[in-house]
């Protein structure tokens, strides 16, 4: 089978084996691993995780598919995770939201043409007394109104973050 | 009852630094790692736990069960290993104070982790956290990696017998993965749906061992217990059955939202909405308040002389969870709000049990009829009648989570709700 996940994610495996009774708790972090090197999981990596792990495909699909941090589908460079729950939506998320469709061309749930940027709701990020929030990749962004989203969207496009 | 000075705190006055998370920090200013020496060549695991009984440290996650209690139902004669995983999945909605503590003061947690792992009999221990919190995951990697150089983890702590792996485990996105026994499967590798119980963690928990899950606050509260002795914790308290500090999260319609910390009972929801938290954003009225997380019954302006902790909120009908408080001022909309809440819970439902994975979403759907002004009168009670059966009918407490919510809203703010039924209001 052609190897679709780097020597890097096999030495990461291999360091974190012996930190578990059971190989099958490498399931998450596998997932995790993978899809910082591939940007998401497409069918192939998942087969190859299976193989690695020793359980069977669908096994690795059913796992990942629990979980809404995996992307079962490609998302843009950029992923924002806009939080709308309780605090945030009462600190405005909706306008947020609202700005962030109508900035980026998109609907909530899509990837701009270029690849640049995806937009999703997030459920509560634990960001409640810096709300509203979002997540862009890895990295929280708090306390956001209107302008400080658009200055972080323009910075993104002009290649600055 | 006033409003606590720093010396009634153990967290607050380290947060906020940077710098704070270094080891020279937790060494010099919070004489870290003094305890887990003094428990490691001074003390037995059952003089540990009998320290955290005489504390009176209830959990911090949310159930409030005693933290001492529920290390001593660990097993000590099983020749299995033994777990202690620590739940880091701070996730149920307005709670955002764990996250400080693994933040600024991680070697606090870690301490505690060494701790609690002797008293239990645990050789390696997990901390199984939120997969968003990825750059909190890597703070406490660094952080470990530190403790291991300098001897406070791995073989031999202190020239002892006793040695201890720390694991960090990343979730991924699952609110359910907070509930104890989901948690534990997604850290098998599996889908984090809520285990039968009996049995419980205790007897069966990670890895079919037993296996003590404590939350991030309830770990990092026990080298402090060590420190000042159980009974000096347990008397910081200010009221029976709840010893030490809370750490507050105060969001929503205040003026100065914020990670606080006041003594167990200190305070009434009243002082920390208008004292901690500065009143009412833009000196609105207040209009209602979610007290211990988005699980938690509302309470009305008028409930908010009640103080704040397990027992007396319990008495007023609703519950303390997580300590997360989330106030709301007149303008809001509370259909809208509802609407939003039981959309997560829907969206949340692992979905293994029928009442709570069909009941969220036909709530969800008759609110959303309700607010579009397409529901009949008798939806209003339709809805509170899904809500009340699905309560008490589900292998985890989402399902009740869900019900709360609603059963409140409408109890309480029913003219709202009638208004959309009505026509009298139509959906901004």
């Amino acid at each position: 089978m052609a190897k679709n996940l780097s020597e890097k994610f096999y030495t990461v495996m291999k360091k974190l084996e012996p930190r578990y009774p059971s190989k099958k708790a490498l399931i998450l972090p596998a997932l995790h691993q993978a899809q910082e090197e591939c940007g998401w999981l497409p069918a192939e990596v998942m087969e190859e995780i299976g193989e690695y792990i020793g359980v069977h495909p669908a096994q690795i699909r059913e796992v990942a598919s629990f979980y809404t941090m995996y992307n079962l589908k490609p998302v843009g460079k950029n992923h924002l995770r806009i939080c709308t729950n309780v605090a945030c939506c009462l600190r405005g998320s909706d306008e947020l939201m609202g700005f962030a469709e109508k900035k980026l061309g998109i609907k909530c749930g899509e990837t701009t043409a270029d690849g640049l940027f995806t937009l999703s709701e997030e459920e509560c990020l634990g960001a409640c007394t810096t709300a509203p929030a979002m997540m862009a990749n890895d990295d929280y962004v708090e306390s956001l109104d209107v302008n400080s989203l658009n200055d972080y969207i323009e910075k993104i496009k002009q290649g600055v973050k | 009852m006033s409003t606590p000075v720093a010396s009634d705190t153990l967290f607050v006055q380290h947060f906020w630094k940077d710098a704070n998370r270094n080891l020279s920090y937790y060494l010099e200013s919070m004489n870290g790692y003094q305890a887990a020496k003094r428990v490691l060549t001074e003390m037995t695991p059952d003089q540990v736990i009998d320290e955290v009984k005489k504390a009176n440290i209830r959990g911090r996650g949310g159930a409030g069960f005693p933290m001492g209690m529920k290390w001593s139902f660990i097993p000590k004669n099983s020749e299995k290993p033994k777990y202690l995983v620590c739940n880091a999945d701070e996730s149920e909605p307005g709670t955002c104070k764990d996250r400080q503590i693994m933040r600024y003061i991680p070697h606090v947690l870690i301490e505690g982790l060494v701790i609690g792992s002797y008293a239990i009999g645990c050789k390696h221990a997990y901390i199984y956290i939120r997969g968003e919190y990825a750059n909190e995951a890597k703070l406490l990697n660094a952080a470990i990696e530190e403790a291991y150089e300098k001897g406070y983890l791995g073989k031999n702590i202190f020239g002892t017998a006793y040695s201890l792996d720390v694991t960090v485990h990343r979730g991924a996105g699952a609110y359910i993965c907070g509930e104890e026994t989901g948690l534990l499967n997604s850290l098998e590798g599996k889908r984090g749906e809520p285990r039968v119980k009996p049995p419980f963690p205790a007897i069966s928990g990670a890895f079919s061992c037993p296996t003590a899950v404590n939350n991030v606050e309830s770990l990092a509260n026990v080298p402090h217990i060590i420190r000042m002795g159980g009974d000096a914790f347990a008397k910081l308290g200010k009221i029976d059955k709840s010893g030490g500090t809370r750490l507050l999260s105060l969001s929503g319609h205040v003026k100065k939202p914020g990670v606080y910390e006041a003594p167990a009972g200190s305070l009434t929801l009243r002082q920390i909405i208008y004292d901690l938290g500065g009143g009412i954003l833009n000196d609105k009225k207040l209009k209602a308040v979610i007290p211990g997380g988005s699980s938690a019954p509302i309470l009305t302006a008028d409930e908010i002389d009640v103080v704040y902790d397990v027992e007396p909120l319990m008495k007023v009908g609703t519950m303390m969870g997580s300590a997360a408080i989330m106030v709301i001022h007149e303008d809001t909309d509370l259909v809208k709000l509802l609407l939003r809440i039981t959309k997560f819970y829907a969206h949340e439902s692992c979905g293994q049990c029928t009442p709570c994975r069909e009941g969220c979403h036909w709530m969800e759907s008759i609110l959303h009829k309700i607010i579009h002004g397409e529901a009949k009168p008798t939806d209003l009670d339709l809805l509170v009648d899904v809500a009340q059966n699905i309560g008490g009918k589900t292998l985890c407490a989402l399902g009740d989570a869900a019900a709360g919510p609603v059963i409140s809203f409408v109890k309480k703010f029913r003219p709202e709700f009638e208004a959309y039924i009505k026509g009298q209001k139509r959906y901004a």
